[in-house]
């Protein structure tokens, strides 16, 4: 057993008290052990998704108690794909938060930064469902920090909304979670998809109200319709490189409904069936719709984005929806262009903000570095509305190449086809008010009392946007390759018996003997 | 026995609920508190009310209860406590900056303006 499944949250577990302690007044050093942890975790992550990138799956117990009695962190393809591409976002918005002075403007920046990410890592490396509970509150706690972080009436009562959803939401989880307990005897990943198979068909009342349960716990954290309603005024309240690293938290949610409905409960589950195709699909059309119609509607900018955000979480879960192998594949190569594109359109919202009295979609005198702002708005808007070339497009294809077979298949096409087209008025229209109009509008007759010309936005935000949407285009480029490694993520996720294997039969303290059932 | 646990998760998750459905901050808070207490006692339950037995499992010992959920039940005590303390600590931030308590958002055109003194 290596220890490296577990470096990628030690070490930023170790950081953040580090910064807060030895560094707390120096806003140089934290920049620099900030950057160098989340440098290494990119290397770190880069290397365990090397290493499963084979098929293989890593398994950690900790303190080497066998599975079912000890939490155990499982590597598989899925999970150090998404740790791999948090941990490059990070990096992306950490070097924004840097150039644009953010971390200044309040205290403990990069240690709740840190903390973030060592709930979100530790969100997908985990195997055990009550471990993952322990994470999200992690990430929740940190998000909660870093959501207000310098401060603001406004900004507070956003906050206010978005803790208050989330515990709710965190209980909705204990109460799921004590469900599945009290109807299995197990809260381990692997073993729990092992029992649930055992359960009567007489029986199946309780696991499916767990199953429910989890479901919607996880619908909030991926801001499905009608849970939606806490994520657009908290992220376009929030900060914006955090509002920027919360494009992943939302993604955290879809990855543990394809965790959890491909291994613990899946399709062909007697005892949980029809909650797939029942209520997965239709929800997930819907966030498409009522997302897209929030970018049509929205009248702030950064509201805009927000919408756009609840729209691409339609969009993968619409493909996670269809409970295929073609539709897993396609919602994770999916997740991953949305991720970056939901990114860079904060970090450009905030570039447009540093010069420009408020964010209403209202024509508005030129803002600073208007034209380079307007040149990756520009990219970045084509890749999340879905306009070819760049990789909105062929993610939007590939789930409905996947829809194609299904019966579902016209309701998919006709609402993802037109809701990409109302997607690009959206952008269309925020685009031009924002950057063509400005030109219509004359310079306020310069008033020497007071300096209200902010200057350019420095070079490294430009580098830090300009890489996230390089980043696109790579994923564009690199498409089939990407693709060809996201099918074999699904295969592997259709296929979890190596995975319960792995899990359950590796010797630890406590494997022989004693696995009688508990009840 | 099973009643009486039953019923008072009942009436807690009830009471929760409806307080979660207030507007201003502090019902809600207590509403949410309520509902923690109610999965506190409903995880405890999860092992299945045994009376008067050992929690730990040995050779000679066929009747036993579970410890398990206490183990949950505890890790969920402190994070619901510190959650409780950090809401309401933002909760009194926007109260006193915003001088109101209502959670949702509310209309105000001149939002732009008060976003901007925010910076």
């Amino acid at each position: 057993m290596t220890h490296w499944l577990i470096a990628p949250i030690l070490l930023p577990a170790m950081m953040a008290p580090f910064i807060v302690l030895a560094a707390r007044y120096h806003i140089g050093i934290q920049r620099v052990f900030s950057i160098a942890g989340v440098l290494t975790l990119v290397l770190l992550s880069a290397g365990l998704a090397w290493a499963t990138s084979d098929g293989t799956i890593l398994l950690y117990q900790l303190g080497d108690w066998a599975a079912p009695f000890g939490i155990v962190l499982v590597g598989d393809r899925l999970s150090t794909l998404m740790i791999l591409l948090t941990s490059v976002l990070a990096l992306f918005v950490l070097v924004y938060a840097i150039s644009a002075r953010w971390d200044e403007r309040g205290r403990h920046f990069h240690a709740l930064f840190q903390f973030q990410l060592m709930g979100i890592l530790g969100a997908f490396l985990t195997g055990d469902l009550f471990n993952l509970f322990v994470f999200f509150e992690v990430l929740l706690i940190a998000s909660y920090g870093l959501m207000i972080h310098s401060g603001g009436t406004q900004r507070l009562r956003a906050g206010v909304q978005y803790v208050l959803f989330n515990l709710i939401g965190s209980t909705l989880f204990l109460f799921a979670l004590g469900a599945l307990y009290a109807e299995t005897g197990t809260l381990n990943m692997a073993d729990l998809a092992e029992r649930v198979t055992l359960i009567g068909p007489d029986e199946t009342a309780g696991i499916r109200i767990a199953a429910v349960l989890l479901l919607l716990v996880f619908a909030i954290k991926a801001a499905l319709v009608p849970l939606h309603f806490w994520l657009p005024s908290s992220y376009a309240e929030a900060p914006a490189p955090v509002a920027a690293l919360f494009a992943i938290m939302t993604k955290v949610g879809a990855y543990a409904i394809i965790r959890v409905y491909t291994m613990i409960f899946p399709t062909d589950l007697e005892a949980t069936s029809g909650l797939h195709d029942v209520w997965l699909l239709p929800v997930a059309l819907l966030t498409l719709i009522v997302g897209t119609v929030g970018v049509l509607a929205a009248k702030q900018f950064d509201r805009l984005i927000t919408f756009a955000i609840i729209g691409s979480m339609g969009m993968v879960v619409v493909a996670v929806g269809l409970f295929s192998q073609e539709g897993i594949a396609a919602a994770l190569y999916y997740i991953v262009h949305s991720t970056l594109a939901a990114a860079a359109l904060f970090l450009i919202v905030d570039l447009v903000r540093a010069s420009r009295s408020d964010l209403a979609l209202e024509a508005r005198p030129p803002i600073n570095g208007a034209i380079p702002i307007a040149g990756l708005f520009f990219l970045a808007a084509i890749a999340m509305a879905g306009l070819p070339p760049l990789s909105g497009f062929l993610g939007k294809l590939l789930v409905l190449q996947a829809a194609f077979p299904t019966q579902s298949m016209i309701w998919v096409w006709a609402i993802v086809l037109v809701t990409s087209l109302i997607s690009v008025v959206g952008f269309a229209r925020a685009g031009s008010t924002i950057f063509w109009k400005a030109k219509a509008i004359p310079l306020p007759p310069a008033d020497p009392d007071v300096p209200t010309q902010a200057t350019e936005p420095a070079t490294m935000s430009y580098v830090a946007v300009g890489s996230l949407v390089v980043l696109l285009a790579l994923h564009t480029v690199l498409a089939g390759p990407i693709h060809g490694y996201t099918t074999q993520i699904a295969a592997q996720l259709f296929n979890p018996a190596p995975y319960i294997t792995t899990v359950l039969e590796t010797p630890g303290k406590l494997s022989d003997g004693a696995k009688e059932e508990d009840h | 026995m099973e009643f009486l646990i039953a019923s008072a998760i009942g009436v807690l998750t009830a009471a929760g609920i409806y307080l979660l459905l207030r507007l201003r901050t502090f019902p809600v808070i207590l509403g949410i508190s309520l509902l923690t207490y109610a999965v506190n006692v409903f995880l405890f339950t999860t092992g299945r009310v045994v009376i008067g037995a050992p929690p730990v499992l040995r050779d000679d010992i066929d009747f036993y209860t579970d410890p398990l959920p206490q183990a949950l039940v505890l890790t969920a005590i402190v994070i619901s406590f510190g959650m409780t303390a950090v809401v309401v600590m933002i909760g009194l931030g926007a109260f006193l900056g915003s001088d109101d308590d209502h959670v949702d958002d509310q209309v105000t055109p001149s939002n732009d303006g008060e976003k901007e003194g925010a910076k």
